[in-house]
């Protein structure tokens, strides 16, 4: 039925594109596609890639490495799952808030079921009663009834939840989050692996990652008891500056399970040589290798498993920070294409497909000797604009002082990390700066938190080679199309706002708060205090710098340059700095003297309510 | 000897009736937790029971019993306020919240998160009380009610300005299917319909915070202390006693005509429609419908004590060999046949015997 329903795609050469994402600036028929998670089928002859730029899974023959078919999705799909029984894929669309699911034998979507905000990670029960959904924005895991499609309930994860992978005999399932856990300022930042049992559908344990940030994808051994997750921990309270002397990111894996005491961290990087943001992990079916792609650094590294636990087991101290860890268990590198993310190993475990989203391929790695054997494209748009190189800059770390990280280190999947970073040479410690969002930046400049950058080629080019690469970095035709890219990054949708664009009672009320020019006493606001004068047109930024009282004694300058405001809610903690933990605390905690707008005479509920409204921009 | 015979028979006719006259009401074997055995303090405010987790609330830290052991969380851990008032468990995550002296805390799977005035849109750190509702945690605090809508992080508050709480002293918070009933302390009832989102408020016709005039015509007093919605029967706890409500008629409990061993109620907590343990400064007391059965230390001497006040005001007292680890009752919770006592002397245990 699966071969018949595939022989008909072919011979009426089907391909179906979804419509094109909200600001995406190729939307002619030929689109990038951008594959960034596969699954296999159960019989190992169909590859499901899915494809985030152009909004689609598509089908590929693993022996031809031919797309046999194309399937279009909600927008900016993020996770795909295969069910058990191998006949229903489950696809999340990160931008609609909501997952499909496709018939494998009928290549079609048969549901769209709602989820939590922006889901990325999805997972099945082992019976094909319960769907798992991982949600970036708001922080949990849908828990979703296949039987009716409705949500059964939400279960609290940690920041940024993404991705899902469950145990083998299925009752244990692995949540990882992208971001930290918003903690107290300049603090090393902490993660958690989620740990949610199917049986009982609730969280029963969050193993706790130290200095780490965005964590990725898990994977388990075939016994499940070794579980390995690829991870990040930047050195953001150190100047990045010093990144020649030291490190910016260790591109790490965090290991549990049995022979190993507690949650291990151990390097995949080497001395003067960096394997830059681990993103997927695979595990072979015999447990010897561990493979693990790194989407900044064009490899895919090779662990030996008995090796990594025989060094975890036998060496004291805390290995991850240690650059001679890896030659200890790491076997060997393979260059793949560009930004490789999702890695599925066939079910004998002798291929291994790495998703090369830069590349809009894939490349077929034979596990017996660790070479590339082919590589499949995928089709899409053949030819290279100027955006897309930029894209393909922007998530590479080879510019950077010995390859250590990429933009998209820093900017996620093109976001933000949640960090704050000591970036210039100027002491520790001294102007700290929170990571901003950059979404729609046009109109927005100047630049930097103090609006030292007039403009994204002096931010993405001689500030970014001064302060973060520590290199020679891009030459001005790379920088043009790096700059292309960030500047046509669109916004993600806004959750808060009602379908039809109205506001809801709280909403008012809290933008007559937002615009008002007299305080509650009747007293006239002066206009430069008033919320819309700093944070006036489209973008809520009157692009000037301001002091708002929100300077620290460690800050160069009081003034600050007025951040805009669409989306400022995904975007905690706040303040240049990062010292706000929520939007709240921009004003019960920072603004004793109504610097920062007048909002003393506020009872809460009426601060709620601005902080409502503030959420639907 | 046939005379003696005949005696003893009446004796026994006596005996038999008067045990028949009594009550058939639970007992317990009381075992009692304090700091001597791993508690953090001895004031209980509150206790929860989630299967075979017991959740004590202190003065001192949350202290969970578990496999015999306790585990305590303290603000070293994350915990919003030392003094823990009040928990509710959210049955569907198995996530237990924390109403404390500084804010509102969430415990999942050891993590504690916490949500305050400064960093929340939380009304206000004094929390009272908390209850869970779906995907909404409602809290009483002393600024009036917050509702927490956990999907998107949204925060409503409820007070003078869109209720009608003349008092925002909010005291304890229930919820049933179709209602939410807050104990204003000093300003009666509030409900909250779900249907509807419309508030009503309840209160004491006489109007007199010393003494009762008009019994059964409506709430006992205006200094509720908590509510409990049952069966869509309503109880409350006051100060000066306490209240049922069915949704038309208001019965009133006082000691002078009921088994209350006191007027001052810290709380009630109802069974069904017309069962219910009432938390007294003098005692822990059962209610069945129409009889009464009181559980304490001795107020004079401190022995175990256990009577039973039938229909018609008749007394037994009951030969006990423990009690509760002291007469001030905060709160109860249940576990199977068995119930559990905060107290403001140690957490107690009583094992059901018949």
């Amino acid at each position: 039925m699966v071969v018949g329903c595939m022989a008909m795609a072919l011979a009426i050469g089907l391909l179906v594109f979804a419509k094109s994402a909200k600001a995406k600036p190729d939307s002619d028929e030929a689109r990038y596609l951008s594959p960034r998670e596969m699954v296999l089928s159960l019989d190992g002859r169909w590859l499901y890639v899915m494809c985030e730029s152009s909004d689609e899974v598509r089908v590929v023959a693993t022996q031809h490495g031919n797309v046999v078919k194309t399937v279009a999705v909600g927008h900016e799909p993020r996770g795909i799952v295969l069910s058990s029984d191998g006949t229903h894929l489950y696809v999340a669309n990160s931008w609609d808030d909501t997952v499909s699911e496709i018939d494998t034998a009928k290549l079609k979507v048969t549901r769209t079921l709602p989820t939590g905000f922006e889901p990325n990670g999805v997972a099945v029960d082992r019976e094909g009663k319960t769907l798992y959904v991982a949600n970036r924005l708001s922080n949990d895991i849908s828990v979703v009834n296949l039987a009716d499609g409705q949500e059964i309930k939400r279960l609290a994860a940690g920041r940024g939840a993404s991705y899902l992978t469950p145990s083998p005999d299925g009752k244990l399932l692995y949540a990882t989050h992208v971001y930290p856990k918003i903690g107290k300022h300049r603090t090393a930042p902490e993660s958690e692996v989620t740990v949610i049992d199917t049986q009982k559908q609730v969280v029963v344990d969050r193993k706790q990652l130290h200095n780490v940030a965005g964590v990725f994808h898990t994977a388990t051994s075939s016994d499940g008891k070794l579980v390995v997750s690829a991870q990040l921990r930047p050195k953001n309270l150190v100047p990045l500056a010093h990144v020649e002397h030291g490190w910016a990111f260790g591109d790490s894996l965090a290991i549990f399970g049995d022979g190993v005491n507690g949650v291990v961290q151990i390097p995949l990087d080497e001395l003067e040589r960096y394997v830059a943001m681990p993103y997927a992990v695979a595990i072979t079916p015999d447990n010897k290798k561990l493979y693990v792609s790194s989407s900044g650094s064009e490899v895919v590294t090779v662990v030996d498993i008995q090796k990594m636990i025989g060094y975890v087991q036998t060496t004291k101290g805390p290995i991850a920070n240690d650059l001679s860890a890896s030659a200890n268990y790491v076997l060997t590198r393979i260059p793949v294409g560009r930004n490789p993310k999702g890695l599925v190993l066939s079910r004998d475990g002798t291929k291994l497909f790495v998703a090369n989203r830069m590349d809009d391929s894939i490349s077929v790695i034979d596990t017996s000797n660790d070479v590339v054997v082919s590589t499949m494209g995928l089709g899409g748009k053949p030819d290279m604009t100027s955006l897309r190189r930029g894209e393909q800059l922007f998530y590479s770390s080879r510019f950077a002082f010995q390859g250590q990280f990429s933009c998209a280190n820093c900017h996620i999947d093109s976001t933000f990390d949640g960090l704050q970073w000591d970036l210039e040479p100027d002491g520790f410690g001294v102007d700290i700066v929170d990571n901003r969002s950059i979404e729609d930046l046009g109109g927005t400049e100047p630049f930097k938190w103090n609006g030292g950058n007039p403009n994204m080629a002096t931010e993405c080019g001689p500030r970014t080679e001064k302060f973060f690469y520590r290199s020679q970095s891009y030459n001005s035709a790379e920088l043009a199309d790096l700059v292309t890219y960030v500047m046509a990054l669109p916004y993600r949708p806004n959750r808060y706002r009602l379908p039809g664009g109205e506001l809801t009672m709280s909403q008012e009320r809290g933008k007559a708060i937002f615009e008002r020019t007299a305080n509650k006493r009747g007293q006239p606001i002066p206009e430069t205090n008033q919320c819309g004068y700093c944070h006036s047109g489209a973008k809520y930024t009157n692009t000037k710098q301001t002091d708002v009282g929100s300077g620290k004694p460690t800050d160069r300058s009081p003034l600050v340059d007025v951040p805009q405001l669409p989306n400022v809610a995904y975007s905690a903690p706040y303040l240049h700095d990062g010292s706000a933990k929520s939007m709240e605390e921009i004003w019960t905690v920072f603004n004793p003297h109504d610097t920062h707008g007048v909002t003393n005479d506020l009872q809460k509920d009426e601060l709620n309510d601005l902080i409502e409204y503030l959420r639907t921009l | 000897m046939k005379t003696r015979l005949l005696s003893g028979l009446l004796m026994l006719m006596v005996c038999v009736s008067a045990v028949a006259a009594t009550p058939d009401m639970p007992r317990y074997r009381w075992e009692n937790f304090t700091t001597a055995n791993g508690l953090p303090d001895n004031h209980v405010f509150n206790v929860l029971v989630d299967g075979n987790r017991i959740w004590a609330a202190t003065e001192n830290g949350l202290a969970l019993y578990e496999d015999g052991k306790w585990k305590v969380f303290t603000p070293a851990d994350g915990l919003a306020h030392r003094a823990v008032l009040s928990l509710a468990v959210d049955k569907r995550t198995g996530d237990v919240w924390a109403a404390t002296m500084g804010g509102l805390s969430r415990i999942s799977a050891g993590r504690i998160d916490t949500f305050n005035q400064l960093n929340s849109g939380l009304s206000n750190d004094v929390v009272y009380g908390v209850a869970v509702q779906g995907d909404f945690i409602w809290t009483a605090t002393a600024a009036g009610a917050s509702r927490y809508n956990t999907r998107t992080g949204q925060w409503s508050l409820f007070n003078e300005r869109n209720t009608p709480m003349y008092e925002i002293w909010t005291y304890a918070v229930t919820v049933g299917s179709d209602k939410i009933y807050y104990a204003v302390w000093g300003g009666g009832v509030l409900e909250y319909d779900l249907k509807t989102e419309r508030w009503k408020d309840y209160n004491d016709p006489d109007g007199e915070t010393e003494i009762v005039l008009f019994k059964d015509q409506g709430l006992i007093h205006e200094i509720t202390t908590s509510v409990s919605y049952v069966d869509k029967i309503l109880w409350v706890a006051t100060y000066f006693g306490d209240s049922r409500y069915d949704g038309r008629n208001w019965h009133n409990f006082l000691t002078k005509d009921s088994g209350l061993p006191s007027n001052f109620t810290n709380q009630v907590k109802a069974i069904d429609a017309n069962r219910a343990w009432f938390s007294t400064d003098k005692g822990l007391a059962y209610y069945d419908g129409t009889n009464w059965a009181v559980y304490r230390p001795n107020l004079k001497t401190g022995a175990p004590e256990m009577y039973v006040r039938d229909v018609d005001g008749n007394i037994t007292n009951i030969t006990v060999d423990t009690a509760p680890a002291h007469n001030y009752i905060l709160g109860v919770d249940f576990q199977g046949d068995d119930i559990w006592v905060a107290t403001a002397k140690g957490l107690s245990h009583g094992i059901r015997q018949k």
